[in-house]
């Protein structure tokens, strides 16, 4: 793909105080996390806002957030905006949920069955973990994540009173997924989370976390952290969903480690918000780990899409699979920038990447950026990256069958897609995206 | 009845004239052999009637139930009932034989029935397994991705299946013997015998008379350098094969360009 000429407007740039995030020291929740947000309140000061020389950041440009107009939604705030929509809370995988955390503007509520309680699960909103399991919550928040990890990390470790704790003892099995949504309403507010997803040695559990709101004119924002331990042995199926409204700006730094043995299953899912930045870090760091990270785009308009993700072999014999397909309509744009590491001495490594575009308009741009960065000599490490545009005899061949051109288009796209589809192990989920896919192209 | 009528039509791709005054009249219930050597636009017919974009008309007409043919889409021309069996059938990644087969009839019904719901899914597998039994089709390849990683007489067997289940009136099979061996071309041919009849007219494209032992042709024509230059019964196929075409382009060959 060809760079398009840079043009550097310097006059019509905000000037840096009207840049800055008006929040202080003050707007720390209290609780019982009061020290790990203080030290990541002190980190936050440090980082400057990210800007385009930085490697980070080179493809993705923050000039337009209009950082100093957001503010931290009050208590209760959620009962004057729009209400989570019955369909975000149905089950996603299986027949019934159990447990599910509705995370909102000032506010949550929790339900979790009481099996899994006197299983010793624990599945609650940050500010009842804060109470309820302190010296918990005190051990493993900002342990995977750090504050140094980058400012919008910093900002959401120090800030947010909204997140979830998900614990599952020794060996534990727990049958029925656990559900969270995150409801983020509203204009000018910041809508900071804290997921910690900590499984125990043999245990295994199946979460489901969606983070929505309803398009709105203005903008909003939403940092995020997600702390994930999958403990040796240990099963972890995870899906993340991004529904954000086309007003809000996104961010998130999220990491999981996967100890000797472990299994993580990470999905990926995201077709909203105006503007995503997201690390997702895989940690295999115990023997014989494995990791699976499968991603689903779409993006139309002028949404902007910005996946990077790093698959880090720190041990023997560990498997990672990562797969990242997206389509882009309109003038929309992604990025995804991933890398996989070998540490010295994490021999019989294995680790493939790839990462697939489908670009659907000729205003609409990917860019795809592999990497691999070895220091074992015994490994076995693939990668691949293609953007690739909806060609002609494909959809010729379907229309000469009677297959008007909408639907052909449809049949091509979902073809494309089906590679994710295939790794994705629940129903549910499958059909969120189909439905997704039949949105954007109808849109 | 119905009747497809090519008059006099030329077709260019980019500036290159490739048909340049073809006219053949097909009804339903006749078998039609176009013969004729490489490069002489046989192919080009075949994607000309079917509406492919890289093909420009720039006069003649095709007429079907009284339609201008050239007017119509692709995908309306097929709905119409042509059918084109393709020489090099596109691989369509990720989309399985059965989703794209009920695709391609449910959009049939729904073009007749706009609240149509569909072909039901119990009614369609009957079906298609029907189809594949008699093109001796495993049934595990209604599972397989359309045309990806196919052989060369899984591919020709699959246009046969879609040429079964779409039930054309005129069908245009676009050298439809090339790359199968003995034993495929005699299964692809029953196929279509099977399907020949008083509602079906086809136009077998070739280059080699091969075919036409299996699919006997009422009509036989040879097509040289954009034109149907001579046309008779199954006799004239099985002279080609003694004599080849040279007799053909000596006897044609400094015909000005009509």
């Amino acid at each position: 793909m060809q760079e398009k000429p840079k043009v550097s407007v310097t006059r019509t740039r905000r000037d840096s105080a009207a840049r800055e995030f008006p929040f202080t020291a003050d707007s720390i929740p209290a609780g019982g996390l009061k020290d790990v947000r203080a030290k990541a309140w002190d980190a936050f000061l440090k980082f400057s806002m990210p800007i385009t020389t930085d490697e980070a950041w080179r493809r993705t440009d923050l000039r337009l957030l209009p950082a100093s107009d957001f503010m931290i939604p009050s208590e209760d705030a959620f009962q004057d905006l729009p209400a989570v929509p019955e369909q975000l809370l149905q089950p996603l995988t299986g027949e019934q949920h159990g447990g599910q955390i509705t995370l909102l503007p000032g506010g949550s509520r929790v339900e979790l069955d009481p099996d899994l309680v006197s299983k010793g699960v624990i599945f609650t909103d940050i500010r009842t973990a804060e109470r309820e399991h302190a010296d918990l919550l005190h051990r493993l928040a900002g342990t995977i994540v750090k504050p140094e990890d980058g400012k919008f990390a910093a900002l959401a470790t120090a800030l947010a009173g909204n997140g979830v704790l998900l614990y599952v003892p020794k060996n534990v099995q727990v049958e029925t997924p656990l559900h969270s949504v995150l409801w983020g309403p509203g204009v000018d507010l910041a809508h900071f989370s804290h997921l910690i997803v900590y499984v125990e040695d043999g245990a295994s559990v199946t979460y489901v976390h969606e983070a929505a709101s309803p398009n709105e004119t203005g903008h909003a924002m939403h940092a995020g952290i997600v702390e994930i331990h999958v403990g040796k042995d240990a099963n972890l199926r995870f899906v993340e969903l991004q529904s954000w409204g086309r007003h809000v700006w996104n961010f998130s730094h999220e990491r999981a480690h996967v100890e000797r043995g472990g299994n993580l299953d990470w999905i990926f899912g995201a077709v909203g918000s105006r503007l995503t930045k997201n690390f997702s870090d895989l940690d295999l760091a115990g023997e014989g780990a494995q990791g699976r990270m499968s991603g689903f785009y779409f993006t139309d308009g002028t949404q902007h899409l910005d996946h990077d993700t790093q698959q880090n072999h720190l041990a023997p014999h560990t498997t990672s699979d990562l797969l990242f397909k997206g389509a882009l309509k309109g003038k929309s744009r992604s990025v995804w920038q991933g890398m996989i590491y070998v540490a010295p001495g994490a021999q019989k490594t294995d680790g493939y990447q790839a990462n697939r575009n489908l670009v659907l308009d000729d205003q609409a741009r990917a860019d795809s950026i592999p990497g691999l960065e070895i220091l074992a000599d015994d490994v076995r490490c693939t990668h691949g990256a293609t953007v690739g545009k909806l060609e002609q005899e494909p959809l010729f061949y379907l229309k000469s069958r009677g297959i008007p051109q909408a639907d052909a288009e449809r049949l091509v796209v979902e073809g494309f897609f089906d590679p994710i589809m295939q790794r994705i192990p629940f129903e549910g989920v499958r059909e969120r995206f189909q439905q997704a896919i039949k949105d954007k192209l109808a849109g | 009845m119905s009747q497809l009528e090519i008059k006099n039509l030329h077709v260019s791709i980019g500036d290159k004239e490739i048909l340049k005054g073809l006219s053949l009249t097909i009804n339903q219930g006749e078998i039609h052999a176009i013969m004729g050597p490489n490069g002489t636009g046989k192919s080009t017919l075949a994607y000309t009637l079917m509406g492919h974009p890289n093909y420009t008309v720039t006069s003649g007409e095709v007429i079907f139930k009284g339609q201008n043919v050239l007017e119509l889409e692709p995908d309306e021309r097929s709905r119409a009932g042509i059918f084109l069996a393709f020489q090099y059938p596109v691989a369509i990644p990720g989309v399985t034989v059965a989703n794209f087969l009920r695709s391609a009839l449910n959009a049939r019904r729904r073009a007749a029935n706009p609240d149509d719901k569909g072909m039901p899914i119990p009614e369609f597998r009957k079906m298609l397994k029907e189809k594949m039994d008699t093109l001796k089709m495993d049934h595990a390849f209604a599972g397989r991705y359309l045309n990806d990683g196919f052989s060369g007489g899984e591919k020709k067997r699959a246009e046969i299946l879609q040429m079964a289940a779409l039930k054309p009136e005129i069908a245009i099979l676009d050298e439809t013997d090339s790359g199968l061996d003995i034993d495929a071309l005699r299964i692809v041919s029953e196929g279509v015998n099977a399907l020949a009849g008083p509602d079906l007219g086809v136009l077998v494209i070739t280059h080699y008379q091969r075919l036409l032992n299996y699919i006997k042709p009422n009509f036989v024509h040879i097509m040289l350098d954009g034109r149907i230059v001579e046309s008779g019964g199954p006799d004239l196929a099985l002279h080609l094969e003694e004599h080849g075409y040279d007799w053909v382009r000596e006897k044609y060959d400094g015909v000005p360009e009509g």
